[in-house]
């Protein structure tokens, strides 16, 4: 490595340095946070949440519109207008 | 049976034997990323709730740790592109004591402003590897990329961070 990049990449390490100074100043490590409770009954309760279901109807009427949108297209700007 | 094999086959004792013992763990980590702890439980849960989704998918014989760290990571790197990081900043500067004068603050501010505007990606590895000392091989493992990708992400992170600041007028 020639003395201009040895050089080179020592400002750049001081640059560097610098900036994490400046970071850590403004921003604070964590470092070891603690829990402070258990979150076994929370993650019961994120279990036993019912999962989102589409009612068939609603699927049916995709389907419908689908059909509609594809076989007949000059239906597009109604479908549209009652959106 | 061994433990991970039970989770591997779905039975709800050894995924919470799992969750106990790594829940600590996970929130140390994940609190870490997105500094703010009602946030990180959540978060925590949200990470559990994905492995359990996922528990036919993992290997009996893999690194449970490392895929959790791997998940959890995942999750508040979600949280971080979702949420509105400067005001999450910002709290924090209002939270710790501010000794310095007025000008001090500003330029805290400002720091911290540029920071959040970082994009997820880049933003969470500078705040790993300069905020928090994490070495940049537990970076790698715990986003799934390369030694390399991290050190590029740093580099990129650092210089955008730099022109944001001279920008603002503070001198890096």
């Amino acid at each position: 490595m020639s003395q201009d990049e040895l050089r080179k990449n020592e400002v750049e390490k001081e640059e560097f340095d610098e900036l994490r100074e400046k970071l850590r100043g403004a921003i604070p490590a964590i470092g070891q946070a603690e829990l402070r409770r258990d979150l076994w009954p929370d993650m019961l309760r994120r279990m036993e949440r019912p999962k989102i279901r589409v009612p068939w109807f609603d699927w049916a009427l995709l389907g419908v519109a689908t059909a509609a949108a594809i076989f007949f297209p000059a239906v597009i700007p109604a479908l549209l207008y009652h959106l | 049976m061994e433990l991970l094999e039970r989770f591997v086959a779905g039975e709800l004792e050894a995924f919470e034997a799992l969750f106990r013992q790594y829940q600590c763990e996970v929130y140390r980590w994940i609190v870490r990323i997105v500094r703010d702890p009602a946030a990180a439980e959540d978060l925590t849960v949200e990470t559990f709730w994905r492995v359990h989704r996922a528990h036919a998918r993992f290997c009996a014989d893999g690194n449970f740790g490392a895929w959790l760290r791997r998940i959890a990571t995942n999750v508040a790197l979600d949280h971080l592109r979702k949420a509105r990081p400067t005001s999450e900043l910002l709290a924090d500067v209002a939270a710790a004591e501010m000794p310095d004068g007025l000008e001090q603050q500003e330029v805290r501010k400002t720091i911290l402003r540029a920071f959040a505007e970082l994009p997820a990606r880049l933003r969470i590895v500078v705040q790993l590897a300069l905020i928090e000392d994490e070495p940049h091989k537990e970076i790698a493992e715990s986003l799934g990329i390369s030694l390399a990708a991290v050190k590029l992400r740093m580099y990129r992170g650092t210089r955008l961070l730099r022109k944001k600041l001279e920008k603002q007028g503070v001198r890096p």
